[in-house]
């Protein structure tokens, strides 16, 4: 079976964006295929911790995002830099994300048979 | 070589243009497409209510006449469709909309299709992501 790793760049509350990521994640993950996500630049917002969707009147993301281990999707990364520009303790995230440095990236790109950016 | 090519971005963005011109240059050269996968705004690529200037290209006329002449398999994300409005007549109806503008070669379906693209195709090659 071919891997897939998806880079979901999108900021939680941005648009669409963040997630229909996820949902290309939750779909493939159902289907049992060897799936990986990694939060990258503005995506590791989506790890942040006390966020407040209702007061946007937007659906809680959190939830989506918790449902990824339940979906087989338990390959998580996010980038150390990613978490550094934007002020992020690493050891405050939503979800148990593995934090890699920039030689850990390149490697973890390189891993997976198909890549998709979104 | 098989390739599934994905589409993230609307008709009037460079990314779909690109995409279609590469999808062109796939088969001719005697590759083949296994899937064309419409996502995110991509999905406007699919649309006939989109209305270009006389003097421009007209994507989405482009892409329907390519994908009727190899017969490709040409899929609309369902759930990306519906949250922007590019419904077919079965959609329309289920939801009581006015407007459907996407037919036939086009089809709506789910995002399992491009997972299922994806493990037969040797090559994903995506357009218009981030």
């Amino acid at each position: 079976m071919k891997s897939l790793l998806i880079i979901n760049r999108q900021a939680p509350w941005s648009g669409p964006g963040a997630r229909e990521a996820l949902d290309i994640a939750l779909a493939g993950g159902a289907f049992d295929l060897p799936i990986a996500m990694l939060f990258l630049d503005d995506g590791a917002l989506q790890l942040m911790p006390g966020q407040h969707p209702q007061k946007l009147q937007q659906k809680d993301l959190g939830a989506n995002l918790q449902a990824l281990p339940m979906f087989g999707v338990d390959s998580l990364y996010v980038s150390a830099r990613s978490l550094a520009e934007r002020g992020m303790p690493q050891t405050s995230l939503t979800l148990p994300a593995e934090v890699l440095d920039d030689t850990a990236l390149r490697a973890l790109i390189e891993r997976y048979d198909q890549v998709v950016t979104i | 070589m098989k390739f599934a090519i994905a589409l993230f971005a609307a008709p009037h963005q460079p990314s779909s243009r690109r995409a279609l011109r590469f999808a062109q240059a796939v088969i001719a050269q005697g590759h083949e497409i296994v899937r064309l996968f419409f996502y995110q705004d991509g999905v406007y690529n699919a649309s006939s209510a989109v209305v270009s200037g006389q003097d421009e290209i007209d994507l989405p006329s482009q892409w329907r006449e390519f994908v009727d002449q190899h017969q490709l398999d040409g899929v609309v994300c369902i759930a990306a469709a519906l949250r922007r409005g590019a419904l077919n007549d079965e959609e329309a109806a289920r939801y009581s909309r006015t407007a459907a503008s996407v037919q036939a070669p086009w089809q709506l379906s789910g995002l399992g299709q491009l997972h299922e693209a994806n493990q037969i195709a040797d090559r994903l090659i995506c357009f218009g992501g981030a």
